[in-house]
């Protein structure tokens, strides 16, 4: 398998008043093309951290990060928005849907970016929540739905432009263990069967089960290789 | 356009803030729009007035008569290509309630200084053939239910006939009208046939109430003014020339300054609603953070996050301006017919429009721009995470 995401020595480092905290130390991680990646460790680990630059949303203090032969980590602000807007959904544990927008409009957003007309827009946005079971949901706003119809929502956002790579950040941590699974099949579903690269953080084992390989860190480093589940 | 169900969205949130927010802008422009028109109505005298005429009177006081023999050396002067003069009737119609501008004329020099006052010919040649003519504005004539072939019976309050009444009596000739609405005020008046007049007063035969001077070169008309004014130095009547304009705002002046009172009064009203809607929307936007920040995980650039928030204030500005103008549009109607046509006529002009708009943009970039420049700044990983 191709490597999709080649990270090599990336630190990061805030700095939160006069206190210098180095949240990652030196990751160096290979994640394939295809592959459903779970990181987990405890709480500060960095995982979330490292997942944020995965996914373009912060920018590495030190070291490189390359998704598909590109330096991430050397683009401008705008080129970063371009390229997640290209080739990253998202999903969060909380959801983050527009409250004011319906779940169709909610899947609609990152196609506002792209030259479809809205026709299109709206066919696209029903193909997505279709494949997430909510096509008879496309017009409730996101207080009409229940938490795992919302987080199937959101997974239908981070879809809908067809991005190479999904990226989760704990998206069963406000679900119950029932929603939890159906959340993590689709998930399951969508790299087995769509073939779409998942790195999902979680701190749950139960979770990470569906995953193809788990990471673990521990205080901004990597405790050993990456562990097939 | 494909941004526009975002920015409603967005919007309307929260639907009672926005409503009220909305309703403000509503009331302010409405505001704008009734006090710019009673502003615009109170110096369309002004707005009217021809650079190339100016205004002839008495030099110490413009209820002085001026000898109507003047008119005659005043078209000598180098620069002056025409010349019309009028004096003031006093008149009162029925009842001390109904008094209107009645000026005695020469009928042919009189409209032929006013080409912006509508006539149709033959009324015009009947007013200057009929010693006894007179003419009237339209909407005096709307008011009164004056139809031209009626005698119109006029009481002067200076002027006494011959018989020592004060009852006058002229034969309704034609009607004037003016196709700007500016101007249109200004046809709140009857034109007589001085002929007649001059002949039947019993006093002050012979002289007129001022001169209007037409010249061929505004930029000249300083020097005009005193070359007028120096003919007649050292006289009995002694002249004061100025342009028609500058005569007209310090007539305006003498009831009170109008445009000031206007711009104070909407200088208060937009500074509160610049301070209410700008606190709106910036409490809008802080309680939308992390949806903004969501927006840039998407993938929407900092600049467009940025238009967004701008263009919501845009579009609250351009929802409020033109709802409110339209009311003080759609009150004009009824505000001119409780006038009853004792008030020059209130409209809301291209210009006050244009104003508004102008207006409306300043006020969406300033309760606009700060929200915009913070969601500029906003960084996905601290928003999401709540810092």
């Amino acid at each position: 398998m191709t490597v999709l995401v080649q990270i090599r020595g990336v630190t990061k480092v805030y700095q939160r008043g006069r206190e210098r905290v180095e949240v990652l130390h030196g990751i160096d991680l290979d994640i394939p093309s295809g592959d459903f990646v779970a990181l987990m460790g405890p709480s500060g680990s960095g995982k979330t951290t490292l997942l944020n630059l995965i996914g373009g949303l912060d920018t590495p203090t030190g070291g490189s990060i390359m998704v598909q032969d590109r330096r991430i980590d050397q683009l401008s602000g705008g080129e970063l928005a371009a390229w997640r807007a290209a080739h990253v959904g998202f999903v969060f544990q909380f959801y983050n849907l527009l409250p004011a927008l319906s779940a169709q409009r909610n899947v609609e957003l990152p196609l506002l970016l792209t030259d479809l007309p809205a026709a299109e827009r709206r066919r696209r946005a029903r193909i997505a929540l279709t494949l997430v079971g909510l096509e008879d949901r496309a017009r409730h706003r996101p207080r009409e739905l229940s938490g795992g119809q919302e987080q199937r929502v959101a997974i239908a956002r981070a879809i809908v432009s067809d991005p190479t790579l999904l990226v989760c950040d704990e998206p069963t941590g406000d679900l119950d263990r029932a929603t939890a699974d159906e959340v993590l099949r689709l998930l399951q579903m969508l790299n087995r069967e769509h073939g779409k690269t998942v790195v999902m953080v979680t701190h749950d084992p139960k979770a990470a089960e569906y995953a193809r390989r788990r990471v673990h860190l521990d205080k901004g480093v990597m405790t050993g290789e990456p562990v097939a589940s | 356009m494909r941004y526009l169900p975002l920015l409603w969205a967005g919007l309307f949130r929260k639907k009672t803030r926005t409503i009220l927010t909305l309703l403000s802008i509503v009331v302010a422009f409405a505001l704008f729009g009734l006090l710019q028109a009673v502003e615009v109505a109170f110096e369309s005298g002004a707005d009217a007035a021809d650079a190339k005429r100016l205004l002839t009177t008495a030099r110490y006081s413009i209820i002085e008569p001026l000898p109507m023999a003047y008119h005659r050396r005043i078209e000598q002067v180098p620069g002056v290509v025409g010349v019309a003069y009028a004096d003031w009737f006093g008149a009162k119609y029925q009842n001390e309630s109904n008094a209107f501008p009645v000026f005695a004329v020469d009928p042919t020099r009189y409209l032929d200084m006013y080409p912006e006052f509508t006539i149709a010919r033959e009324q015009r040649d009947a007013f200057a053939k009929t010693r006894t003519g007179a003419v009237v504005g339209k909407r005096l004539a709307d008011r009164f239910g004056w139809h031209v072939g009626q005698k119109l019976p006029i009481s002067s309050e200076i002027h006494p006939k011959t018989d020592g009444s004060l009852n006058w009596e002229f034969d309704l000739v034609g009607i004037i009208d003016a196709d700007d609405p500016a101007v249109r005020g200004n046809t709140d008046m009857v034109l007589i046939n001085v002929a007649y007049f001059d002949e039947a007063r019993q006093n002050g035969k012979g002289k007129t109430g001022w001169y209007i001077v037409r010249i061929a070169d505004s930029t000249q008309a300083r020097s005009i003014s005193s070359s007028i004014d120096t003919l007649f130095m050292n006289s009995p009547d002694e002249t004061k020339t100025q342009p028609e304009k500058e005569f007209a705002i310090g007539f305006a002046k003498q009831i009170g300054d109008i445009g000031a009172l206007v711009t104070r009064i909407l200088i208060a009203v937009f500074f509160t609603i610049l301070i209410l809607t700008g606190n709106t929307m910036a409490q809008s936007i802080r309680e939308r953070i992390p949806e903004l920040a969501i927006l840039k995980t998407l993938g929407f650039s900092d600049g467009k996050v940025t238009a967004l928030v701008l263009a919501e204030a845009i579009l609250l500005l351009i929802l409020g301006g033109s709802l409110g103008m339209g009311a003080a549009v759609a009150a004009m109607p009824a505000l001119n017919g409780s006038t009853g046509g004792r008030f020059p006529p209130l409209f809301v002009g291209p210009e006050t429009w244009l104003l508004a708009a102008a207006i409306a943009a300043v006020v969406a970039l300033i309760i606009g721009l700060p929200p915009a420049l913070r969601a500029n700044r906003l960084k996905i990983v601290d928003a999401l995470s709540g810092h």
